[in-house]
């Protein structure tokens, strides 16, 4: 059965970006404000998800050529490197290191170890979340 | 972090280069780039040399996990200093073999090479850790390294057979020896093994002391293949001819000894560790060449002959325990067994890699490594032979050979144990000099097995695969440049005796030297006719007559019983094992997620029951509680509602969105009690959900789900009640129960001013708990690649499998 979901497929388009939007703001403002790269990993992917579900999976891909088992990967080396990453300056495993600083446009900007950490934490959340979907999703 | 660290660290890094360099510079032997860092850091470590030729360290500490006392402390003396000189060195010469040894075109090269750094950087780490937990780390990577370049021919049977086999075995005894690292450190309050060191005489008094002895131990022995556990040795032998080299003679089984050298300080006073360490490695050592003389393969022959010498460096370890109960040092002939078991622990490494070099070369030339094949290769190959007889007469202890000097002070140190009036020795004494004897003949034997039958006797082109020849030049290098040594140390014993011997041989027994002084190391070729030179002489004598008459007596072999034998005990212990464990997963895995289920949720209950019954913790305090408002009221009948609608629905659609209605119920109670990071995860989980739940059903037929009457189960109402109730039950104890102050006031103070973070939760997650965080991530990739392979293997099931071809 063939279905009708022009109406569908245009929103999920426009929709898709702005939840896209909200979920980099949400890993960005998660030091300070509700976030965080563990909801904006899931939101990120539940944006995916929605063009998922409004077109299908080859379309999807075709517009994602990547390899989300990649991301897994990728992710855990950004948050297993930068716990690691520590020990290189002569401090325990895992410390992080911040400071403030007056970049142009931004102002006063926080720049932190821990959103290097958090964007591992993104990737993987993204990664294995779509790998799950992407995987039950294709085996039909 | 300290230029040790760093060279510490150097193998690892470079591993990760070495598939790039695999892909970018095809055209060179990867072995070539890999080859400049044992150099480097061999040149490195030399310059450590003079420090440690005073009997003085050098300790450098990076902080690891201080609030732990867990920290990467690298400390160089003489022992440690030999041992990364060993690893280094021999690294060196072991990675030019195999430039020449693996093919460029043929051999996953990447592989080998990313393995054998690692190994090469953990066995670094294992000798320069002063802290139990780092050492513990790396050992588990010497470990896990050998079973991956074991198993570097993965598609031979036995290749995976004795991979499994040496990681079974090795991990074992590593898992026994944490758990004696722990006992120690409860006993002595630190991780340090110095500082463990210097309490020695009041860990000696505790109760756990034995304990802890006999776990490291345990560590210690499966390493270095001591009776019983040297069973993995010569299967691990299936590893290509440079690993046997270095891993399975030179460097890793010698992690076993180095750990009985290293915690001699803090053991040795005791008399067990002198019986244990003593008779385990004395009858390994007569056990195992007594073995290798039936072995019919030529790298058979050469393990069971480093489990052979292994134990013998282990008794000697084990008698040099005694010169600890002797003060001053000039009456102390016990120290003999020490310098005896540093020097041997050399020489094991020169001839031993030779050899090994050399039986890879007769490999790699005639296609065989089996003796009964071999023969008559003398003027085809001499420069090969040349070598192994070097390496052989050294091994059997023949002049002028440095395992000669090393075999005479063995013979030493056995006889004066029969002055020794400590540990009750008197009634035994006689017996250490006539198994060390009865070993050294064996050992004389398959020395000569091992020149003779291969290179002597008649010429059977017809039985080789290959037409045998010369081996190239690259591949005479190494084992060349081993042979050299072996005869320079032999002939020039003193060129050791105070650089490299007394340094690492004043570490085993630091207590009895007094500051400033050294031992007296002084090698002599000529001491008379003494009773050590007459056992060597009787060794050569009854040696070639048995050798003569071999067809003779190797008929007692045969009274050996073929079943009983510790292989067939691992086997089978193994396959019992597998049966077993199989039977009893059989027995619960049903295959209903609902079976699953009832476990999962009886058990919760039974156990949380319990605990509230058990603990007395039921609590009911309603003071502090939050008024009841219109909202929750609405909130609770719309859950209500939902739940209700899950149970009753017709079609699975609807059960499904009413569920994703509970879920956003519960994220808008969140919003209500002002936990907005909290809420907002929830919806985003809930809608995530929701699409992959859709997807799942989407499999299933499409079935009218109550089509089927299913008649009422009261066990399962029960325990959905059970459910309920504890819940609740330690919804409203928690609530209730204040046992100690909250932690909130501490994340409070700390978010801002030490995490530089305002959200408190995130902070929490990134920063405070990171640990948490890192290890969940971890899991959830581990849960995702698990749902891909089940998956996938299932879709590709009845297709080719490629895995065992």
């Amino acid at each position: 059965m063939k279905t009708n979901d022009v109406i569908f497929q245009t929103v999920a388009k426009v929709v898709f970006f702005m939840i896209i939007f909200f979920a980099i703001h949400l890993f960005f403002a998660g030091h300070y404000y509700p976030g965080g790269g563990f909801v904006g990993g899931l939101l990120t992917a539940g944006a995916i998800v929605l063009l998922l579900l409004a077109f299908d999976i080859k379309t999807v891909q075709h517009g994602f050529p990547l390899d989300f088992k990649w991301l897994i990967g990728i992710g855990l080396l950004f948050s297993a490197g930068t716990a690691t990453g520590s020990l290189i300056f002569n401090v325990p495993f895992f410390t992080h290191a911040y400071n403030y600083f007056h970049l142009p446009l931004f102002g006063k900007t926080s720049l932190h170890t821990a959103m290097l950490f958090d964007l591992g934490v993104y990737f993987v959340v993204i990664g294995v979340t779509m790998t799950i979907i992407q995987t039950i999703g294709e085996s039909e | 972090m300290s230029l040790l660290h760093w060279a510490i660290l150097a193998p690892f890094i470079m591993a990760v280069f070495v598939p790039f360099l695999r892909k970018k510079a095809a055209t060179i032997h990867t072995g070539w780039f890999v080859l400049i860092l044992p150099v480097v850091l061999f040149g490195i470590f030399l310059q450590y040399l003079p420090v440690t030729m005073n009997n003085s360290s050098i300790i450098q500490t990076a902080s690891w996990i201080p609030s732990l006392g867990i920290n990467f402390t690298a400390y160089v003396d003489g022992l440690s200093l030999l041992f990364v000189l060993l690893i280094t060195g021999i690294g060196a010469l072991v990675v030019l073999y195999s430039i020449y040894y693996l093919s460029k075109t043929k051999e996953s090269l990447h592989h080998f090479y990313v393995y054998l750094l690692m190994f090469m950087g953990a066995m670094l780490g294992v000798v320069l850790s002063d802290n139990v937990v780092t050492l513990y780390m790396f050992w588990e990577f010497t470990s896990i390294s050998s079973f991956l370049l074991i198993a570097y021919w993965y598609n031979r049977d036995r290749s995976r057979y004795g991979a499994m086999k040496s990681m079974l075995i090795t991990v074992f005894g590593g898992l026994m020896m944490l758990g004696g690292f722990l006992v120690l450190s409860i006993m002595g309050d630190t991780f340090s093994i110095r500082e463990l060191a210097a309490q020695a005489p009041e860990l000696n008094n505790h109760p756990l002391f034995l304990l802890a002895m006999i776990l490291v131990l345990l560590g210690a022995f499966t390493k270095s293949a001591q009776f019983p556990f040297y069973i993995w040795l010569p299967d691990a032998m299936e590893a290509p001819t440079p690993v046997s080299a270095y891993l399975h003679s030179a460097t890793m089984v010698k992690a076993g000894i180095y750990l009985v050298a290293r915690f001699s300080p803090i053991f040795a006073f005791s008399g067990y560790w002198f019986w244990i360490v003593g008779a385990v490695g004395l009858f390994t050592m007569l056990w195992a060449s007594f073995n290798a003389v039936k072995q019919t393969d030529l790298k058979g022959i050469l393990a069971f002959s480093t489990v052979s010498q292994l134990g013998l460096i282990m008794s000697l370890l084990g008698v040099g325990a005694a010169s600890l109960h002797f003060e001053s040092l000039d009456d102390n002939i016990f120290t003999t067994a020490v310098i005896a078991a540093v020097f041997h622990l050399i020489n094991h490494a020169t001839f031993k890699g030779s050899l090994f070099m050399v039986v890879g070369i007769i490999d790699h030339e005639t296609g065989t490594r089996d003796i009964r094949r071999l023969g008559g290769l003398m003027s085809l190959m001499p420069v090969t032979f040349t070598l192994s007889i070097i390496g052989a007469f050294s091994m059997a202890g023949l002049p002028p050979f440095n395992g000669f000097l090393s075999k005479e002070m063995f013979f030493l140190s056995m006889i004066q144990l029969m002055e020794l009036n400590l540990f009750n020795v008197e009634t035994w004494a006689v017996l250490f000099p006539v198994m060390a004897w009865i070993g050294s003949v064996f050992t004389f034997i398959y020395s000569m097995i091992i020149v003779f039958k291969v290179f002597t006797g008649k010429f059977q082109p017809e039985k080789l695969e290959k037409k045998p020849h010369e081996a190239p030049v690259g591949l005479l290098v190494s084992p060349s440049i081993l042979a050299v040594l072996v005869a320079v140390f032999g002939l020039f014993p003193n060129l050791l005796s105070y650089s490299l011997i007394q340094p690492a041989a004043a570490a085993i027994v630091p207590s009895i030297i007094p500051p400033g002084e050294h031992l007296d190391v002084h090698i002599s070729f000529w001491h008379g006719f003494s009773p050590e030179l007459w056992m060597t002489i009787g060794v050569i004598t009854v040696g070639i007559l048995l050798y003569k008459f071999m067809p003779k007596w190797t008929g007692i072999y045969d009274y050996f019983p073929g079943k009983v034998t510790l292989n067939q005990f691992y086997n089978s212990g193994l396959y019992a094992a597998e049966r077993g464990s199989n039977a009893i997963t059989n027995a619960y895995m049903t295959g209903f997620i609902r079976s699953y289920l009832v476990y999962i949720f009886a058990f919760f209950i039974a156990a949380l029951g319990f605990a509230i019954w058990a603990k007395d913790a039921f609590r009911y305090d309603a003071s502090a509680a939050a008024p009841i408002g219109l909202y929750e009221v609405s909130l609770i009948f719309v859950l209500l509602a939902a739940t209700i609608t899950i149970l009753l629905a017709k079609s699975r659609l609807t059960s499904i969105i009413a569920l994703g209605a509970v879920g956003y119920t519960v994220s808008l109670f969140f919003v209500i009690f002002r936990a907005p990071d909290l809420a907002l995860t929830q919806l985003v989980i809930e809608t995530v959900s929701t699409a992959l739940f859709l997807l799942c059903f989407y499999h299933l037929p499409k079935l009218s789900r109550h089509e089927e009457k299913r008649r009422f189960q009261a066990g399962n109402a029960i325990i959905a009640a059970g459910v309920g109730i504890i819940v609740t039950l330690i919804g409203i104890s928690a609530h209730s129960s204040k046992l100690f102050a909250s932690i909130n006031e501490y994340y409070i103070e700390n978010t801002y001013k030490k995490a530089g973070g305002e959200n408190m939760v995130n902070v929490i997650l990134v920063d405070f708990r990171g640990f948490d965080t890192l290890f969940e991530i971890a899991v959830l990739s581990v849960a995702a690649l698990g749902i891909y392979g089940l998956i996938k293997l299932r879709l590709e099931k009845g297709g080719e499998t490629n895995e065992n071809e």
